[in-house]
Order: C-alpha cells, then sequence, then structure tokens
C-alpha cells in the first residue's frame, strides 16, 4: 500500500507547495506537512504531499550496509 | 543519487541473498510476515523470493488498504454517490472493488452516479471551490499514511469555508490489525514482521514497541524496494538466531524514532479512534479506525448523509480473511483462479494489484509452474 | 443570395461553433465541408463531391481497416485526434505489411464545438494525410446535441494492398522467432495523461504518434518473407500486444527488461501514477515477430529509418501451453507479464 516515490524540491512556492522534480517531470505538491524544507532535498510523495523529507547520510549508511553484506556473502 | 535504482540492484541483492542463506540456519522456519501491500508487490514484481532459502517464508499481510475496506463501506459508497446532489471523489484504486450484487464504483459511474477519480484531496477540494453547487463528498481510505493528506484537506476545506464538502472516513490503523493477527484464535505462526515503510515515516517506531516487548516478535521497519525487503530479511534472521525481539529500522532514511510529528498532530487534532471497525477478512477489530472528531462533524458525510452502514456477506467460499492472517495462500483457495482472477475478482484480496491473490495471480503463477518444471 | 458565395456567408472559423445546422444536410453543412474539411484534405476525389470516391487499385490482396477515435483530451502534447485518427488507421493498414491508398473519415460533432478548434483538427489530419500520402478521399458529418458526444469523434477507415507472396498474421509466430520493438514505449499515454483534469504533472514527453508504413514498407523490402506479423501496441501497451500474439500463435514470449527501451521521463511518469510502462499506450511504435536468422538484418534496417532508430531486440517466442508472456526483470527475477486487467488507472496504493 501506500505508493510513495522520493524527488526533489526545485521550488518552494506560496501556501506550503512545492514544485518537484522527478527525471525531468514536474509537480506541485503540498510541503504542510514537512517543516524547513530547502531546494534540493528530497522527500517521500504520497497523494500530492511529502510526508518525510529524505535523509542522505543515512541513505548512504544503508547502501554501504548493503555492500558490506553482499561482500560478505560473496560466491566464493 | 535518486534514492529509487540504488535499491533495484539486482547484483548487490544477490550477494545479500547468499548471506542470508549463509545466516538461516538449516532446520529452522523463517516464517516472516510483510505486512504491507507495498512489500508484498516488490517481492513479487521483483522475483525477492526466488533469491531467499527454502526454509524463509514470506507471509503476504494485509497491509493494503483496498483489500481490507468491507464491502459494506463500498456499498455506503456507492449509495453516497447515488444521490442525486452528491459527487464522489475517491483514489482510482477503489473504482473496481466489488461491492455487494456485483455492483462497483465503476459500474455505479456507469449507472450515471458522477463518482470522479482525483490523485490528490487537494483535487478534490479544488473541484468543491469549482462546482458550490455539488455536494463534494470525498471517499477517505488508506493507514497512517494517507490519514494526514485527508486531515490536511479537511483544514484547507475550513479556512475556505467550503459549505459543500465533506469525507466518508474510512482510515484506519496499521498497529491494531497487526496486534489482531497475533491474537487471532486460528491464526498461523509468525516469527517477525517486515514493518510498514511510509506508514512509519508518520508514526515513527514506538508504536510497535509492544509487538515485542508482550508478543515477542521482532519487527524490521523496512522501504518498498527490493533491496530494502532483503536487507529487512537479513536484520529478521540474524534476530530471530539470536533469540531477540526489537523494533529495529532498515528504512532510517526516510523513518525516525518519533515519526512525523506535524503529521501526529493534525490528525490527532481532526481525528478520534472508533470503539471497532470492520476489516475485511479480519472482522471487527477494536480501537483500530478513525472518525472526524465532534469540531469537525459538518464535514463528515457520515453524519451529513445519515449514513448507515448494513451487513454485507463475503462469498463464503472466499478464503481471503485466512489468507490476510497469512493461514492460508492464495492456491489454497478454491474461488483462486476459476471464478476470481483480476477480471471478475470475487474477494478484496484479488482487487488491488498489492492484494496477496492478484500479486500470485500476475507473479506466482510463474513460480509454481517452475517448480513444477524442475520437479 | 450572393451569387459568388451559394452557400451563404463564410464561418467564422476564429469565434464561431457548430450548431445542429451543420448537420442537417442543408447550406449550413455544406458550408462546413466546403471551409473547414475539404479546405483541410483538398484532393481531386473530395472536389468531385461524390458520395463516394471511386479509384483504381493495383492488382492483388487488397487490406481494409476502421477504427474510431475518442480521446481526452483533445490536443495532447505531440499530437490531437485528427493525427492520431490518421496515423492509428494507417498503421492498422501497414502492419498487414500493406501498403496503404486511400483514406475515409467520418466526425461525430458535440452541438456548440468550437469551429477553431474542429478546424485546426481537420488542418491537422490534412497534413498528416499528405505526409503519408495517404489522401482522405471521402467523408461524413454528423452533429449530436450539446452531452451527447465528448467534443468529437471521429472514425476513419483505409484500403491497402498488401505485395504479392506477404501473408502476415497473428497466429504464425514459432517457437524461437525473435521478437523486435521499433522504439521506446509509453510515450503516448504519458503524454496525453499529463494534461488529463485531476492528474496534471508537467513533462516534456510528446507523443510518439506516427505513420508508420513507410518504416514497414523497408521492412518488407529487407526480410518481408521472414517476417512472421507485425503489430502496433496501442491501448493496453506492449503487454496486450504481446498476450494477443502468444494467444493467437499458441506460443509463450520471453521478454528482457532490461533491453525494453523505455525514456527516463516516460519512467519517472509511471512511477509517480503507480503505472507499468508495459501497460501504456503507444501511437508510433511497431513489434514484429521474425525468423531468427533474419533478426539481426531487420533490426539494422528498422534502427536505419527515423522512426525506428532506437529499435531492440527484446527477446524471443518459446514453447508454452499457458501461452504465458514472461519477463526477466532488471534485478534478475522472473515475473509473468499479463493483459490489463480493466483500464489502467494511477494508484495510490
Amino acid at each position: 500500500m501506500c505508493l510513495a516515490i522520493p524527488t526533489r524540491i526545485v521550488e518552494l512556492l506560496p501556501d506550503e507547495m512545492a514544485r518537484i522534480s522527478l527525471d525531468g517531470v514536474s509537480k506541485v505538491i503540498s510541503v504542510a506537512l514537512v517543516d524547513n524544507l530547502a531546494v534540493g532535498d528530497y522527500v517521500v510523495l504520497h497523494v500530492g504531499y511529502a510526508l518525510a523529507r529524505i535523509d542522505e547520510a543515512e541513505a548512504l549508511a544503508t547502501l554501504e550496509l548493503l555492500r558490506e553484506a553482499a561482500q560478505l556473502g560473496a560466491a566464493p | 543519487m535518486k534514492h529509487v535504482d540504488e535499491y533495484r540492484d539486482g547484483a548487490l541483492a544477490r550477494g545479500v541473498a547468499r548471506r542470508i542463506a549463509e545466516e538461516a540456519q538449516p532446520g529452522r522456519h523463517y516464517r516472516l510476515m510483510e505486512f504491507c501491500g507495498g512489500h508484498t508487490h516488490a517481492i513479487s514484481r521483483y522475483g525477492v523470493e526466488d533469491l531467499l532459502p527454502e526454509n524463509i517464508r514470506m507471509i503476504h499481510g494485509p497491509g493494503c488498504p483496498v483489500c481490507v475496506l468491507p464491502m459494506g463501506r463500498i456499498d455506503d459508497a456507492i449509495r453516497l454517490a447515488a444521490r442525486p446532489e452528491v459527487t464522489l471523489c475517491t483514489y482510482a484504486d477503489l473504482m473496481r472493488v466489488p461491492a455487494s450484487g456485483a455492483t462497483s464504483l465503476m459500474k455505479a459511474k456507469a449507472d450515471g452516479a458522477d463518482i470522479r477519480m482525483v490523485y490528490s484531496t487537494l483535487d478534490a477540494i479544488a473541484i468543491a471551490e469549482k462546482e458550490p453547487d455539488r455536494e463534494i463528498v470525498f471517499f477517505a481510505i488508506g493507514f497512517e499514511t494517507t490519514t494526514p493528506p485527508t486531515a490536511l484537506a479537511i483544514r484547507l476545506a475550513q479556512k475556505k469555508r467550503l459549505r459543500n464538502f465533506s469525507i466518508f472516513c474510512n482510515h484506519v490503523l496499521t498497529p491494531a490489525a497487526m496486534q489482531a493477527i497475533l491474537e487471532a484464535k486460528e491464526g498461523v505462526e509468525i516469527e517477525g514482521f517486515v514493518g510498514p515503510a511510509h506508514v512509519s515515516t508518520v508514526i515513527g517506531m514506538s508504536p510497535y514497541r509492544r509487538f515485542a516487548t508482550d508478543y515477542h516478535k521482532p519487527v524490521v521497519i523496512a522501504g518498498f524496494e527490493p533491496l530494502d525487503v532483503i536487507q529487512a530479511v537479513l536484520m529478521l534472521v540474524r534476530q530471530i538466531n539470536d533469540g531477540r525481539s526489537e523494533i529495529e529500522n532498515q528504512y532510517r532514511r526516510a523513518v525516525t524514532e518519533t515519526g512525523n510529528n506535524k503529521a501526529i498532530d493534525e490528525m490527532a487534532e481532526i481525528f478520534e479512534l472508533r470503539e471497532s471497525f470492520e476489516w475485511r477478512g479480519l472482522g471487527e477489530i477494536p480501537r483500530s479506525a478513525l472518525r472526524l472528531r465532534e469540531p469537525y462533524a459538518q464535514f463528515d458525510a457520515e453524519r451529513r448523509f445519515c449514513v448507515v452502514t448494513l451487513p454485507a456477506r463475503d462469498n463464503p467460499a472466499c478464503e481471503c480473511g485466512a489468507i490476510l492472517r497469512g493461514a492460508k495462500r492464495p492456491q489454497d483457495c478454491k474461488l483462486f483462479g476459476t471464478a476470481c482472477t483480476p477480471e471478475t475478482p470475487m474477494g478484496s484480496c484479488m482487487v488491488s494489484s498489492e492484494g496477496s491473490c492478484a500479486a500470485h495471480w500476475a507473479y506466482g503463477r510463474f513460480r509454481q509452474i517452475e517448480r513444477r518444471k524442475a520437479s | 443570395m450572393n451569387k459568388h458565395e451559394p452557400l451563404g456567408r463564410k464561418l467564422d472559423l476564429r469565434h464561431g461553433r457548430v450548431d445542429l445546422s451543420h448537420g442537417s444536410g442543408g447550406r449550413a453543412m455544406a458550408r462546413l465541408i466546403a471551409d473547414v474539411f475539404h479546405a483541410a484534405f483538398d484532393n481531386d476525389w473530395l472536389r468531385a463531391g461524390n458520395d463516394q470516391a471511386a479509384f483504381d487499385i493495383p492488382g492483388g490482396r487488397m487490406a481494409m481497416t476502421t477504427d474510431g477515435y475518442v480521446v481526452s483530451p483533445l490536443f495532447f502534447p505531440g499530437g490531437d485526434i485528427g493525427k492520431l485518427a490518421v496515423h492509428g488507421t494507417i498503421n492498422d493498414i501497414a502492419m498487414a505489411g500493406a501498403r496503404p491508398l486511400h483514406m475515409s473519415a467520418s466526425f461525430i460533432i458535440e452541438e456548440g464545438f468550437p469551429l477553431a478548434d474542429l478546424s485546426r483538427i481537420a488542418q491537422s489530419m490534412g497534413e498528416a494525410s499528405r505526409e503519408a500520402g495517404v489522401p482522405i478521399v471521402t467523408g461524413d458529418t454528423k452533429v449530436v446535441e450539446r452531452g451527447k458526444a465528448d467534443g468529437v469523434f471521429i472514425s476513419t477507415a483505409c484500403v491497402g494492398v498488401v505485395p504479392a507472396g506477404l501473408e502476415l498474421s497473428g497466429d504464425k509466430a514459432r517457437p524461437g522467432d525473435v521478437i523486435l520493438l521499433s522504439g521506446a514505449i509509453g510515450d503516448h499515454g504519458v503524454a496525453v495523461m499529463s494534461k488529463r483534469e485531476n492528474l496534471s504533472f508537467e513533462t516534456e514527453v510528446l507523443s510518439d504518434t506516427a505513420a508508420l508504413h513507410e518504416l514497414v514498407a523497408a521492412m518488407v523490402a529487407a526480410a518481408g518473407a521472414s517476417i512472421r506479423l507485425m503489430r502496433d501496441p496501442t491501448r493496453g501497451g506492449l503487454a496486450a500486444t504481446l498476450n494477443e500474439v502468444a494467444h493467437q500463435s499458441k506460443v509463450g514470449a520471453q521478454i528482457d527488461e532490461a533491453s525494453i527501451p523505455v525514456a527516463p521521463q516516460v519512467a519517472a511518469a509511471c512511477e509517480l501514477l503507480g503505472l507499468d510502462p508495459l501497460f501504456v499506450a503507444n501511437e508510433g511504435k511497431l513489434v514484429a515477430i521474425v525468423a531468427p536468422e533474419a533478426a539481426d538484418a531487420l533490426l539494422a534496417v528498422m534502427r536505419a529509418h527515423p522512426l525506428g532508430a532506437r529499435s531492440a531486440r527484446i527477446g524471443e517466442i518459446v514453447a508454452d501451453e499457458h501461452c504465458f508472456v514472461q519477463m526477466t526483470t532488471r534485478f534478475g527475477g522472473g515475473r509473468i507479464i499479463d493483459w490489463l486487467s480493466g483500464e489502467q488507472l494511477p494508484r495510490i496504493c
């Protein structure tokens, strides 16, 4: 459930709205549920609303853990 | 980094899967329920199960709001839409859900009801502004992910002094359903949960604590990309091997300990708990759903149009209930693939592409045939 | 009445609207046909002013097709209903390997429809038919009351001739045959959806609407005898086309996700709406099932044509009593590509 995708904020608009971009597709969404967003931030977009900011450092850490596990599990 | 393709890397997934195979103890069964339809979708669409060892079984949970909405509530929505003054706005997912008497919103629309598909509550508000002479009713469904956008729409309607906007509220709560599964008398053994992704961005981690403390079940909150799911499986296998039951967070890039406080506050301001609510396949679950608080009564379509939900019975042969609890698999149902297909869904699990039966129809049959070929 | 203007005053193509008199068979209708349709489609057959067009045909087998066009919105990035009505019907003829010759066009117009829009659609059709070299030689116009149609519906028919010895058919796919696709999928569907009310998002994706008969002619000339069949994956997308072929030929298909071209913007729009590009409509692409030994040469011919520049080998026909279309995902897993169930609708969950 809850189809939501990461998109990048490209412009902050009045009334707690923002323009997002996803590989050249752009859309105006509500950012009323997430405070202190800046242009360049990635947010999780669900039914026209940003639900959460994506933490770049945490994302890198998760990918690092995945790579580590994959190496440990590498075929002999 | 775009936070999508990185988590769809097949080579990386095979590496992690080999790690899982190394760490999973032979002779031990790992029955893991992925609660959300989003996980089910990722597992079937990317063929994640192909990568897992035989003794790890993924059980598809009830986390698809379309699947668990009881038929009586769809009947209510159809009756609302049939009122001449009403325009019913709905997410497209609900259009084909079977209602009583072989109807659906799609068929009601063909019969002349004014039903419009929207992508966002903001679209429903825009329609209400543009058509002040129509009664705009938004068919609100979804878990904690989809609830804050409904709450904000009510705020907006209030601010704009819209007198012709209301919602038919069917928002339900994830932890309540997980608890109901664990307490079901006829339930199935589950060693751990892959916990909700986007629900958790809103509610955070604490609502799941009781599953670790009271039920001793590990929960790993995980994103909806295939590598997220595989990593969560590895984390669950490790917890089970260690005899731990903790709430862990694989989806750290979007989920924090406390969740989205602004969204939680908005929900709390506008909604309150219902005493009890029916879940399709799971029955009545106490304190598992939301309704509008008294100060927002004017936006409540149930009060505004005196909606009285009538009991509606699913096909008695339909096994959706047992399938949603993880007690049975789609192929165990007599109706699966015969009377019940994606074209003519009988039960809720076949309706949404994230339902267990629809996912098995679209992707799982392939594996069954491969296995038959192999054996 | 003005002697020089037997049909009365010229239509106001800027501000005027279609009314019921334009479909009544009287002067108003004659005026509409003259000012809008004849002006746009102009050719000898139409100028003759008969209820039908008579023309010579070369020998051989004839191909004939008809198709109705209802699209919302009527104008979308990269095209409009008129262009679609010309290209789509030409393509249906071309998929038989045939050369399209002549077309007809019939319009059902809703009362109140702006003449400017009608004229724009007619101009676009005229342009498309001239570019394709397939004249619109006969037609019809009806006007229905407001609310009885959605702007304008267009129905077109086309006749063509099949080169001697060529017999393409949906039941001819055999295990081992190669599946070729003429370019990236999903552009048309995404371009149209981007302009639908309540779905609005912005993208530079244009509809791929195009007449494919010249690409087909090049393919037939190069490898006609090795082509089993061709299809244009319109409604229901590539998934529907492959399932149709599998069922008609009683075979399976095995395709490779990584080999199927999809523009990044189309993929992004599909992510946004919860759709799968495999099910999204195309209006300027074709799928060819060909004998394995001819596949490479034919692919080169397709890539040499501007409408086939991104052609790709996407998989092959396999023996399968279940007639399943199966795909190896980019991730390395396998899945069945089923027909689309119902209409493809944007999802939230």
